[in-house]
């Protein structure tokens, strides 16, 4: 479960990065690999439907967010207790 | 070139059916969102909107009528009534080819399009009403009041987002102060405020699930509202030929782009349509007493808009008053800046600056006096009104009481 979650969250940020999944790891930030506000929103669409769960967010306080984007293992993290949350 | 002059205004939102209404309920403080009464709100994260609640259209528009008006033309045939009345014009003869509407919106008839989507999409149908064109095009609202009012010389919709009716109305105070029109109605109509239209807002994350707080440490993001506002401009000349009563001057205005990005504003474009608008009015910016503010509640406006004004008025900043209307009519998209003009006509007139409502806490980022909570007495004598749209469009009227 765990090395799927983290593989469909490097593609998706990859392909939002517009890089190589083999240039995603879980240190990266996302802000460093080229991923702005926009794009953000964008990757947490892409999970939601990848996942099918619901994430919450707000772009107007990212910061404040139970959803902890500051890196990609972080992600990750936050995805798999939303995954385990949200479908029993 | 000839001054131009505000001579009848007319409103739908959600604060009122009138302008009377709405200008006491600025006054007043009070906030027009609630929970969302619409199709399919069960399916929506975002179920609040400052809505036109309770409007029945059969009390104002006959069978053949409602086959034709999406919900965004009958906002602006109602504004329009109320406005046209009050300016006393009667528009016939040589006025008529001298006379035109330039209205902004954004969706356009977008419950046309949502319900007619439904029917062949969702509910399988392969026959649609024949008028959903002409019903959900964007130009049919200005079209049925060139209709209605005999309005025979230039006539067409502008769409620019949030900024819509502020483009559109500096466009009809530009044909009239160039001679191109004598008498131009014009503002802004928006009914957005179905489960398409909602949905599409949802996906930005930028909409609050409690309430819009402009200008506020707890803001939460924008909620949307739905409305029109028009107004009746003609030449300062012809309105004083007939003695008609004047609501204000549009002394100038301005419209930037900041050629940047598609969301994001940028603090100099709005800048640079501030200070434009200054410099087309020939004001000078300790004349100014109120900003109404695009102040959509989003923390990339607030922050920008809050920047931009520091940076126009200097130390003039720390003495106007500024707020946003939004949290109280919500944000109406392209008819928006059309009902904020109207709190701009109350500073004028009235000498009442509306407040900006819900308002909590300070947000060190929007240390201006953004008015919190309670409308206030002050002399005004100059004003203006700013558009920041996505697409970084930015338009802002600035106007003067006469």
């Amino acid at each position: 479960m765990t090395t799927d979650t983290r593989t469909r969250i490097h593609q998706i940020i990859a392909e939002q990065a517009m890089i190589d999944v083999s240039d995603v790891s879980d240190d990266a930030v996302p802000a460093d690999l080229g991923i702005d506000s926009m794009g953000v929103v964008e990757a947490i669409f892409a999970i939601e439907e990848a996942f099918d769960i619901q994430v919450p967010f707000n772009a107007n306080a990212p910061d404040k967010t139970a959803f902890d984007l500051s890196s990609v293992g972080s992600i990750v993290a936050a995805v798999e207790r939303l995954v385990a949350e949200q479908r029993g | 070139m000839r001054r131009v002059v505000i001579t009848g205004a007319g409103t739908v939102n959600a604060l009122g059916r009138d302008v009377p209404a709405t200008l006491a309920a600025m006054r007043g403080g009070v906030c027009g969102i609630g929970p969302l009464d619409i199709r399919d709100v069960d399916r929506l994260a975002i179920r609040i909107g400052a809505q036109v609640r309770d409007y029945d259209e059969s009390a104002h528009f006959n069978r053949q009528q409602i086959a034709l008006f999406d919900r965004y033309t009958q906002f602006a045939v109602l504004a329009a009534r109320e406005a046209l009345a009050q300016s006393g014009l009667e528009v016939s003869g040589d006025l008529a080819a001298r006379a035109g509407v330039i209205l902004g919106t954004s969706g356009g008839g977008l419950n046309t399009q949502d319900e007619n989507y439904r029917a062949v999409y969702e509910e399988g149908k392969n026959r649609v009403h024949p008028f959903v064109v002409p019903k959900l095009m964007n130009n049919a609202a200005a079209a049925h009041l060139s209709m209605e009012y005999d309005l025979r010389g230039p006539s067409f919709t502008v769409a620019t987002a949030c900024a819509s009716s502020n483009h559109a109305i500096g466009q009809a105070f530009q044909f009239v102060r160039a001679g191109l029109a004598d008498v131009m109605v014009t503002g802004g109509s928006e009914a957005m405020l179905c489960f398409g239209g909602v949905k599409a807002w949802e996906g930005l994350r930028v909409m609050s699930r409690d309430t819009c707080r402009p200008f506020c440490a707890t803001r939460s993001g924008m909620v949307q509202g739905e409305g029109a506002g028009i107004f009746v401009l003609e030449s300062y000349d012809h309105a004083r030929r007939r003695g008609a009563d004047i609501l204000a001057e549009v002394a100038g205005m301005a419209m930037t782009s900041d050629a940047a990005d598609i969301v994001m504003p940028s603090r100099q474009g709005a800048e640079r349509a501030m200070s434009g608008a200054l410099r087309d009015a020939r004001l000078n910016p300790e004349d100014i007493g109120y900003i109404n503010a695009h102040g959509t509640g989003t923390a990339a406006n607030d922050k920008t808009e809050s920047a931009a004004v520091a940076h126009v008025f200097g130390t003039h900043a720390d003495r106007l008053a500024m707020s946003s209307t939004k949290s109280m009519h919500g944000h109406c998209i392209g008819a928006t800046g059309a009902i904020e003009l109207l709190a701009c006509i109350m500073a004028l007139r009235d000498g009442v600056i509306a407040p900006t409502a819900n308002w909590q806490e300070p947000d060190p980022e929007c240390a201006l006096d953004i008015v919190p909570n309670v409308a206030r007495d002050a002399k005004v004598t100059a004003v203006l009104s700013n558009a920041f749209a996505f697409g970084g469009m930015n338009a802002v009227l600035a106007l003067k009481s006469v």
